[in-house]
């Protein structure tokens, strides 16, 4: 099956090579009786579909190596959360992962949209929701003595992760989740994914916002 | 960027800049897809015609008749040119200098041949652009096909040129390779016209 034929002149010649053996089965068919030539194009359009679809599922995940940008001496902790990026039990972890070592945190957190804003660009309602949650985060740090910075990042929290370890490096990786139960990102295994995907040690924290107010 | 720096930013909003997508890869897709409306544009047209002829025994309608074989041999012309640029391509990934040469000029050639054999045919067919909606249709759907190959075979041609002063290595060779995409996807476009008005 030919991959993304835009990619390379070897990938366009064999999707050409399809074009000819499909329309070429259409065509015979058709010959034939109109009716044959409707159902091999359903067929083969499904067929062609289906093998596409399969072929992106199988493309194995290529795990990105991720350069060390700190100083000697300095951790580098990125931290990717959304909702619970203010919840306590986050906090407490940076705090203590900060204690005893020159600690460097960036808390990114994804503005996560709806796909129909997404495909619109109307990504502005998100971004600021997403900026307030941060703002009040690391304010909460500042007070707690952790030096971090934020940033507002991709809706998707692998692409946010990629993003940043792009022009931020890491040494750890910290992601916070709802429970499970609750969390869309466990559901969708988003840690497992960041696991395979980044050559960095992951560190899952689980916040549960309800336990905490009442 | 920072959050902090965010609260102090005057001008204009940052730029924000993800890597979801590859500015080349979207380049690449916004112009397919915009070739994708374009021809599909011609195709809806042509296919309006045929719907609202569905008495029509015979396609196309009288006194229409289209040089089914001329256009077949035509079409091998083209898909053989195909298997001449991807050799000219493999040729120069091993460093065969000379296979990169004859391939590029075959294909030129080829494509030359296609180009000329189908104003010939414009020539002998027998009717014209204002010969009704079909003839409208005809010309517009196989010219827009002929003025792509015509973008193709000036970028070969500057490719061939290329090659016979010496440029590409196997190493580079993205000269060679981006107009050797383009003309696959010519060819591609040239069975679907072809399947389509000459044969279905």
């Amino acid at each position: 099956m030919a991959r993304n034929p835009f990619r390379s002149e070897a990938e366009a010649y064999r999707f050409l090579l399809l074009t000819v053996g499909y329309f070429a089965l259409i065509v015979a068919a058709a010959a034939i009786a109109t009716w044959l030539g409707l159902v091999v194009f359903a067929a083969l359009t499904a067929a062609a579909v289906g093998l596409w679809l399969r072929s992106r599922q199988d493309e194995p995940a290529q795990r990105a190596l991720v350069a060390r940008r700190g100083g000697a001496g300095e951790r580098r902790i990125l931290v990717i959360a959304n909702e619970t990026v203010g919840g306590e039990e986050l906090l407490a972890i940076l705090r203590r992962k900060a204690e005893g070592v020159r600690a460097h945190v960036l808390v990114v957190c994804p503005a996560l949209n709806s796909q129909v804003r997404t495909w619109a660009s109307d990504e502005d309602g998100a971004r600021a929701a997403a900026q307030r949650r941060l703002d009040a985060s690391l304010v909460q740090l500042e007070r707690d003595g952790v030096q971090a910075e934020g940033a507002v990042g991709d809706g998707d929290p692998l692409q946010a992760i990629e993003d940043a370890l792009r022009t931020f490096g890491a040494d750890e990786i910290v992601i916070s989740t709802h429970p499970e139960g609750r969390s869309n990102w466990l559901e969708r295994n988003v840690v497992g994914a960041a696991r395979d995907r980044f050559d960095v040690p992951i560190m899952h924290v689980v916040v549960d916002l309800d336990a905490s107010s009442s | 960027m920072s959050a902090h720096a965010n609260t102090h930013h005057h001008g204009p909003p940052i730029a924000n800049k993800s890597s979801r997508i590859d500015a080349t890869v979207l380049g690449m897709f916004l112009f397919i897809a915009s070739e994708a409306m374009l021809f599909g544009a011609f195709f809806t047209a042509y296919f309006f015609v045929r719907v609202v002829n569905p008495e029509a025994q015979a396609w196309p309608l009288e006194p229409f008749h289209l040089p089914v074989f001329v256009a077949g041999v035509n079409t091998v012309v083209l898909v053989t040119s195909s298997f001449t640029m991807h050799w000219a391509l493999q040729s120069i990934k091993r460093g065969n200098r000379a296979g990169l040469q004859a391939g590029l000029v075959l294909t030129l050639m080829m494509g030359l041949a296609f180009l000329i054999t189908q104003m010939l045919e414009y020539a002998q067919i027998g009717f014209n652009p204002s010969d009704g909606a079909f003839g409208t249709i005809f010309f517009g759907l196989t010219g827009l096909h002929g003025a792509h190959v015509f973008i193709g075979l000036t970028l070969l041609a500057v490719a061939t040129v290329r090659s016979f002063r010496g440029h590409f290595t196997p190493e580079h060779h993205h000269g060679v390779e981006i107009p050797g995409i383009y003309w696959h996807f010519v060819d591609v476009m040239w069975i679907v016209v072809y399947a389509t008005i000459y044969l279905l």
